[in-house]
């Protein structure tokens, strides 16, 4: 493989300062929960069910995890943690978890009103129950692992064939969902992302059951996941290779899309240190705390997740802000290892995003492309295809997808999300996601070895442009750990996008622990 | 053969290297296999679309059950383009740079921009595309602007609510993004909000502008709104009918107070 001549000294400083920066707000972390943090907790130990709503839109329901943290939220009851007073009515009401979590949320029970047990026995009880639900996630990735083993599984950081082949589907419908997933997988897709119904990252709950109609995508739901991930399994064994799914675990939900993800055997899930904060508005500690919280439990079930530097791309400009999405990377990778993540599970993103029409644009791109692979050699980089310069002109747009995958290939990225030519037009047809995977296939094997053949001439343009992106990365991060991460981002430090430390949505359920709190998940994932 | 290759605007017609050929390509999937039924099928349908000849370019498996075509078909039909007539968007289109260098000059203050997806509409990818400094298509959304004060309001804003907020914020322009449709929501809502704005005074002091798939230009001037956009508009587009209308409207309250004085 052709690499650049990058400073390790440079790499290792940078290094460094993301984990100085990385480190007053891990503190923050352990001392702080949030009410998405309790609801994914009591999701782990089976409280999936939701009940009918009266008014509103008709009927709706709403989770019962979220009716049981609610409550504690209002009578001021949750600081110790939601574990305290479910455990607690487990006990005394000798119930199991989906028991109790109806009575709690139709109203039958009212867990502030039950004698209590001793924390003693309290705790006991809630490591024991934790202890059984981490078993199951054990259990579910075993699962997962003897699938791939059986039907065949080519993906590695370094695949030989060349980057996973990577696509999406939209239609809103989960059903419809599953016939393009299918097509899709047929002719070579390896890895399938139901994209989420817009705005769902802004809900603060997780809508149940299978869904039919969402917007621009399909509502991530456990039924939707299970649905697809069997379809999946079926295709995987059809076809004698392994597909993958991916969701979005991200926005207020993040633990509990984690948690559903792990349950539902899941392989890849967006997942970011910062990409609530900046591009859903979602407050900066809720956040922070959440992402720590949910990759907890992508660590244990051993999801690949995908980090959201690409998104920088499309709000700054690319050429100009490469060192932002380097600098992002760092620190996403710096609170994975916080969460005991390997960093074979850290598929950093980014995008070949820069202005077409910019003179040796490729030349730029490899640059980019080859650093972030030699900077993170044991990463699954997830490379995204353009959308910024997008538009009606499809045969044009087939032709940057084109290009896009010529770089994917040559400079060895292990995800490739194959771009549309029909990208902002509308979600992708199976006509579209056909001549895409046609397109990568092509690429992929007709210049599958080129990296190994090649070498980058020193001092030559890529070298060049590499190094100064490196070196405007160093600065970046010594700027980001001179202020403090909330302190940058206040300042635009991300994709020119300025947040505030209590502005933005869900800092309401962010709370400080209180001193019995109890969360054995902490210990156990 | 008359040897015409001049174009007659009277009989137009796609072009493909004839003028008059009436050439169009096609690509679409059948929902069954490729067999030979699925060609003549495929051929068959596009006959009824109006095409002949209609030749098959390919035939391809795009997955278990599913044929992808490509197709060429001539058309017959041809259309009259003098009478073509279209209710536009008559602002000239600005630059961002040019926009902001306007508003810093001719203004002097930024205008007030509020953005919202009405009603229980939650799809904000329109809103998004135009208010968000991402953009759309490398096109800046309209917080880029220094001229402009834009503040998406994101999904699920309720008229009244956006209503009483322009009102305390003294808004200038109200962009309302509609994305779904069903039942014709989109227009009532349109149209209830322009009733309220009417009510309460704000009507003429505010510019409305919508924004949706399904809006068109006289499709909004009928709601009462001052233009709609459609599908692919870029943020430039918008900014530069706010800047047009806002200055037209400026000139017109100047002309008015000179003839009082």
């Amino acid at each position: 493989m052709a690499h650049l001549d990058l400073d390790p000294k440079i790499i290792a400083r940078c290094r460094e300062l993301a984990k100085k920066t990385a480190s007053p707000i891990e503190k923050m972390i352990q001392t702080h929960s949030t009410v998405a943090i309790e609801r994914a907790t009591l999701r782990l130990l089976g409280v999936n069910g939701a009940v009918l709503q009266k008014g509103g839109g008709g009927n709706q329901t709403f989770p019962e995890a979220n009716l049981i943290v609610d409550k504690m939220m209002q009578t001021q009851s949750i600081e110790n943690g939601v574990l305290h007073g479910f455990v607690n009515g487990m006990i005394q009401k000798k119930m199991p978890a989906p028991e109790l979590s109806r009575a709690v949320a139709t109203g039958k029970i009212d867990l502030n009103t039950l004698p209590r047990i001793s924390d003693t026995e309290l705790r006991l009880k809630a490591k024991e129950l934790c202890q059984k639900a981490s078993e199951h996630l054990l259990s579910q990735r075993e699962q997962r692992d003897s699938i791939r083993k059986e039907v065949g599984d080519s993906f590695s950081v370094h695949r030989e064939q060349g980057p996973l082949l990577y696509v999406i589907v939209a239609t809103g419908n989960i059903y419809d969902d599953v016939i393009q997933a299918r097509a899709a997988a047929q002719v070579g897709a390896d890895a399938i992302a139901v994209i989420r119904s817009t705005a769902q990252s802004l809900l603060d709950y997780v809508p149940h059951g299978a869904t039919t109609e969402g917007f621009g995508g399909t509502y991530a739901t456990q039924e939707n996941f299970k649905i697809m991930r069997a379809a999946l399994d079926e295709e995987s064994r059809k076809l004698g290779r392994y597909i993958r799914l991916t969701n979005y675990c991200s926005g207020l939900c993040m633990p509990e899309i984690a948690a559903l993800g792990a349950m539902e055997r899941l392989d890849f899930l967006l997942n970011d240190a910062m990409y609530g904060i900046l591009f859903r508005d979602i407050n900066m500690k809720r956040t922070l705390i959440d992402q720590h919280f949910s990759r907890l439990i992508i660590a244990l079930s051993r999801i690949v997740i995908h980090t959201g530097e690409d998104n920088y791309l499309t709000t700054a400009d690319a050429i100009e802000n490469g060192h932002q999405v380097l600098a992002s990377q760092f620190i996403n990778e710096c609170f994975a290892l916080h969460a005991h993540m390997k960093e074979d599970l850290m598929g950093l993103g980014h995008a070949q995003e820069m202005n077409p029409e910019h003179p040796n644009v490729f030349l730029l791109e490899i640059a980019r492309a080859q650093m972030t692979r030699d900077i993170f050699p044991n990463a699954p980089i997830k490379f995204m295809p353009p959308t910024r310069y997008k538009c009606g002109d499809i045969f044009y747009s087939h032709l940057m997808d084109a290009m896009f995958n010529f770089v994917g290939v040559l400079t060895g990225q292990s995800i490739q999300l194959l771009g549309m030519a029909t990208e902002a037009m509308h979600t992708p047809l199976l006509q579209d996601r056909w001549m895409s995977i046609k397109n990568a296939k092509y690429i992929f094997n007709g210049a599958r070895d080129l990296g190994k053949d090649i070498s980058f001439k020193p001092n030559g343009i890529i070298q060049e442009w590499s190094k100064k992106v490196l070196k405007d990365t160093l600065e970046h991060l010594e700027m980001i750990e001179r202020k403090g991460l909330f302190k940058a981002i206040e300042e635009r430090a991300f994709a020119e996008v300025k947040r505030t430390e209590t502005g933005g949505k869900g800092h309401d359920g962010v709370f400080l622990k209180g001193p019995n709190y109890i969360n054995p998940f902490s210990d156990l994932l | 053969m008359s040897g015409e290759t001049r174009v007659d605007l009277k009989k137009l017609k796609p072009y493909g290297d004839i003028m008059g050929d009436g050439t169009v390509q096609l690509c679409f999937t059948l929902p069954v296999e490729p067999s030979p039924e699925a060609r003549e099928a495929a051929v068959q349908l596009v006959q009824k679309m109006g095409f002949d000849p209609v030749k098959v370019a390919t035939m391809e498996k795009a997955a278990d059950g599913f044929a992808l075509f490509v197709i060429y078909g001539n058309t017959k039909f041809s259309l009259d383009f003098t009478k073509i007539k279209v209710l536009k968007i008559e602002a000239k289109k600005r630059s961002r740079e040019v926009i902001d260098e306007i508003i810093r000059t001719q203004i002097g203050r930024k205008l007030i921009v509020l953005g919202a997806c009405t009603g229980y509409d939650a799809h904000t990818v329109g809103i998004d595309a135009i208010m968000n400094m991402k953009g759309f298509a490398g096109d800046y959304g309209l917080e880029r602007y220094k001229g402009l004060d834009a503040r998406n309001l994101g999904a699920q804003v309720l008229n009244d609510d956006l209503l009483k907020l322009a009102v305390q914020e003294k808004a200038d322009v109200i962009l309302v993004s509609k994305v779904v449709s069903q039942h014709g929501i989109h227009i009532k809502d349109m149209k209830t909000l322009v009733e309220r704005a009417t009510k309460m005074g704000l009507r003429d002091k505010m510019i409305f502008v919508a924004g949706g798939p399904r809006v068109t230009h006289p499709m909004a001037l009928e709601c009462g709104f001052d233009a709609g956009f459609g599908v692919g508009t870029k943020p430039s587009e918008v900014a530069s009918f706010i800047l047009e209308e806002y200055l037209n409207r400026q000139a017109q309250s100047q002309a008015k107070t000179k003839k009082r004085k």
